[in-house]
This record gives C-alpha cells, sequence and structure tokens, in this order.
C-alpha cells in the first residue's frame, strides 16, 4: 500500500484569513464568536456566529469573486494557499502532472447564498432577472469543481457530501484513490457558506444553536456542564496530500502522514450521535494505521458543545483508548472557531496535523466546569504540550444522516522537528 | 436619447464590471466571445444589465445576433429610439 503524506495546508476561518493567523489564535485561546451586526439578524432569536475573520471576496479577482458563491469563494483561498504551501505552482508554473491530480472538497450544504439570494431575487423582480451563474454557483460540488479548475486536476474531482463530516470524507475518499494508484497528488478539503438567517433559523428550531447571545465568546463550550448548542461557523480549510515518492522526488517539507481512514453509517437515528457508530468509526481508521490505542496521543474531537454530542463522543473516546486513554490529550477547537459544518473536518485535520508538527495542543476554551463522568483529559483552556518522539492523534467528524469519518494522521516521515 | 458613444461608454462598464475587461478594449469593432473573451454566461447578464441600465427589452433571440459591441449599441440605439 501507497504511503500518503501531508504537504500543504491551507485556512480561511473565523480566526483568521490564513492558516498561520488561524493556529495563532487558536494556541492563544481565542474565541471567534460575536454578534453577528447585520440588520438580518436583528429579529432573530439567536444573533451570534463565528463569521470568517476576512472577507474571501476581499482577497480575490473581483471578476473572479463574482462567478463564485462565497462557499466556493472560502475553497479557493484555502486551495490556492495550501497549493502554495505544498511549494506548488500554478498554470506554467505547475510541476504536477493534471493526469495524476485530484480534487476532493466537501460540503455540507452549498451555495446557499446563490440559491436563496436569487429566489429573493425571482420573487421581486421576475425570473428574468435571475442571474445565468446561479446553477453553477449553487451547486454542492461547485467548491471542488472550481478549485479542480483553477489548479487543472484532470484525474477527477469530487465532493463528498455527508453534513459535518463531509471533508473528513473528502480526505478520506481522495486518501483511498492515492492508495488505489488512481492519483498521485491531491488537493483536499471542505468549505461552509451558510451564514444566513435560514440556516440561523432552521438550526435554531432543531434546537442545536448556543443561544448565548449575551456572550458570544462564552458560547460555544464543548464538555462544559454549561454547553447549550453550537456556534454556526463558516470557512474553508484545505490540504495537500500526495505519495511519499512524489513528495520526496520534488524535495516537499512533510508535515507528516496521513496514516488511516476510518467511515461507518449509524443507520440509527438522522440527527441523534451513535456512540457504537463513533467507537467504530475510530477503530477502523486505527486498523488502518496499524496503530493501536496506546500510540494516540492526541484527539482533535467532533465536540460541538451539544448536551447530547459532547458526552457521547467522550464515551467514545475513552472505550477506543482503553487505559491509554490518560496518556492522551483531546480538545475541540471548536470552541475557538464555531462550527464550520462541511469544513470542520478539513480544519480540524490540519489542526491535528499542526499539533503534531509543532508539538503542541490548543486549547478547548469555555472549559471551566467540566461535565461529569467524563473520561478523557481535555487541554481546559491552556495549550498543552506533546511529548517528543513518534505521535499520531486521530480527528474526528460526525455528520446528521449518521455518518462518522476519523482520519488519522502521525508524525511518520516528516521533515520537521523529530524532537 | 443617448448617443453611440454615451452607450457604448456605459456598455463598456457593463462589461467592465461583469467580465472584467477594460473599459478601453470595449470599442464598437470587437467581437464579445472572440475579441474580449466573454463566456456565454456572462454574455447573459450582460445583456440583462443592459436591459435595466437602458430600459430596453432585448429578447434572447434578438440577444443572440448581438456579436459585436457596435451590433449591441445600435441595437439599444433603435430599441430607445
Amino acid at each position: 500500500m501507497r504511503t500518503v503524506v501531508i504537504t500543504g495546508l491551507g485556512a480561511s476561518t473565523p480566526l483568521g484569513g490564513d492558516l498561520p493567523t488561524t493556529w495563532s489564535a487558536m494556541l492563544a485561546g481565542t474565541s471567534g464568536v460575536s454578534l453577528i451586526e447585520a440588520e438580518w439578524a436583528q429579529e432573530l432569536p439567536i444573533r451570534i456566529a463565528a463569521q470568517a475573520a476576512v472577507d474571501p471576496a476581499s482577497v480575490m479577482d473581483r471578476v473572479a469573486a463574482r462567478k463564485l458563491d462565497r462557499s466556493s469563494q472560502f475553497a479557493m483561498v484555502a486551495a490556492l494557499e495550501a497549493w502554495a504551501d505544498a511549494g506548488l505552482g500554478l498554470d506554467d508554473e505547475s510541476t504536477v502532472d493534471p493526469d495524476r491530480l485530484i480534487t476532493s472538497i466537501g460540503t455540507g450544504i452549498g451555495g446557499l447564498h446563490s440559491l436563496l439570494g436569487n429566489w429573493d431575487v425571482q420573487k421581486e423582480k421576475g425570473a428574468r432577472r435571475v442571474s445565468p451563474l446561479t446553477i453553477p454557483m449553487l451547486m454542492a460540488n461547485a467548491p471542488a469543481a472550481n478549485v479542480s479548475l483553477r489548479i487543472q486536476s484532470r484525474a477527477g474531482v469530487h465532493a463528498p457530501v455527508s453534513a459535518c463530516a463531509s471533508s473528513n470524507e473528502a480526505i478520506a475518499l481522495a486518501f483511498d484513490l492515492i492508495r488505489l494508484g488512481r492519483a498521485d497528488v491531491a488537493l483536499v478539503g471542505g468549505t461552509e457558506a451558510v451564514i444566513h438567517p435560514l440556516p440561523m433559523a432552521a438550526f435554531g428550531q432543531m434546537q442545536a444553536l448556543s443561544k448565548r447571545n449575551d456572550e458570544p465568546t462564552k458560547a460555544s463550550r464543548p464538555f462544559d456542564v454549561d454547553h447549550d448548542g453550537f456556534v454556526l461557523g463558516e470557512g474553508g480549510a484545505c490540504m495537500v496530500i500526495e505519495t511519499l515518492e512524489h513528495a520526496q522526488a520534488r524535495g516537499a517539507r512533510i508535515y507528516g502522514t496521513l496514516a488511516g481512514a476510518g467511515t461507518t453509517a449509524d443507520a440509527a437515528d438522522m440527527v441523534a450521535p451513535s456512540q457504537r457508530g463513533q467507537v467504530l468509526a475510530m477503530r477502523k481508521a486505527l486498523y488502518e494505521a496499524g496503530l493501536s490505542p496506546a500510540d494516540i496521543k492526541h484527539v482533535n474531537a467532533h465536540g460541538t458543545s451539544t448536551p447530547t454530542g459532547d458526552p457521547i463522543e467522550a464515551a467514545s473516546v475513552a472505550e477506543v483508548l482503553g487505559e491509554a486513554v490518560g496518556g492522551c490529550v483531546v480538545t475541540s477547537t471548536k470552541s475557538m472557531t464555531g462550527h464550520l459544518l462541511g469544513a470542520a473536518g478539513a480544519l480540524e485535520t490540519i489542526a491535528t496535523m499542526k499539533a503534531l508538527y509543532h508539538r503542541v495542543v490548543p486549547p478547548t476554551i469555555n472549559l471551566d466546569n467540566p461535565e461529569p463522568g467524563l473520561e478523557i483529559d481535555v487541554a481546559a483552556n491552556v495549550s498543552r504540550p506533546l511529548p517528543s518522539g513518534d505521535l499520531a492523534a486521530i480527528n474526528n467528524s460526525f455528520g446528521f444522516g449518521g455518518h462518522n469519518v476519523s482520519v488519522v494522521v502521525s508524525t511518520e516521515n516528516t521533515t520537521g522537528s523529530a524532537a | 436619447m443617448a448617443g453611440t458613444e454615451e452607450i457604448r461608454e456605459q456598455l463598456a462598464e457593463i462589461v467592465n464590471d461583469v467580465a472584467g475587461v477594460a473599459v478601453e478594449d470595449v470599442q464598437l469593432d470587437k467581437s464579445f466571445t472572440e475579441d474580449l473573451d466573454v463566456d456565454s454566461l456572462s454574455m447573459v447578464e450582460i445583456i440583462y444589465a443592459c436591459e435595466d441600465k437602458f430600459g430596453v427589452s432585448i429578447p434572447d433571440d434578438d440577444a443572440k445576433n448581438l456579436r459585436t459591441v457596435g451590433d449591441a449599441v445600435a441595437y439599444i440605439e433603435r430599441a430607445q429610439a
């Protein structure tokens, strides 16, 4: 089986317009959640969200930006950062064979602003004023397709849709395709841009969102006894993954190895999480990686800050790690970024890889009173160092529909500090 | 009623806004698709923007015959007359 390594990272998030800014803010325990100032939010029951720190359209060519839904804009910004971070060029400067390159970028919902914005136009002004770009902007495969066009990936373009597990599924799919020999390099990731009145109302109606309008920065508090729901976030996150052979041949900087991925379906309930499905996803990922629970020194939890989800995931992690649970530092970076839905898996896999590479786990902020019965060790409120030597870690993503995707990364093959 | 040059200038602004073509390149003898590299969906957007801007109606059957900037300016002039 071919070894797959991670060589490029990029993100546009509520904490920063690029990954270095986002990562620094994570280590500092910064909240990206704030009150929505826009007029449309003022009559809503829930008026807080983790809005992007930098408007993606503001850092793109104007004409290019107007043809892309905000979800594609985030994907493009994150993808181009990851591409450059991997030391790869565009157009005539590209050294990757297009016929050996795939794009796999997931989104939970798709081009919601384009869909609903044009529906508003049609209701108000009629069908003749609907943008002819509406369909290519709203379709859920648009972010992946736009990035594929830009980087010229001709071996395939994929857009898994599995709610909040979408981008971990996108990573897992590309990982498989590379290992099957269908490609040598992949641009993988996820994106989401649905901070809009309808999803804010609809998630609110599900009782899924935190109601903490008066204290936005305290609203996302995974594993805390006072958690009351997730905070909707937006942004994009992408990685470049490639075979070890391809990376070494071009002398690439290697963050670490994409060691395993495990996918399961609950087939139990549309929205309620299942410990059985989560445990099996993590075990499959470990099995694929050829690792044992004792090798796992860090877990970046799905940890959305809901009273239903957090304890089940904590129990799942404890069950998988068994007696090794004491040597594993768990965190939920959603305490700072909010929940980026279809971008969450990729952003958190990146955070997991960065944690191993720099040997420091970002904190779970607002964890003032851990909920009772937690058997996991959470990096409460301050970042936590990781030991020297070989490290491996799990990132979990679980989505409405019963999707569970766990990804394992490790320091194996890293060209960074092996200390 | 706007004159030919005035219509051309306003059309140039629309083409610039939609497709990013430099305003000074939008001259009467230029073909939208061949010279200015305007794609088909952008062309549809330009037609709709012209309808709003110049207060004219450009049915789809007529729009597909507007090959050059000059064709569009002449059509708008006639429609406004």
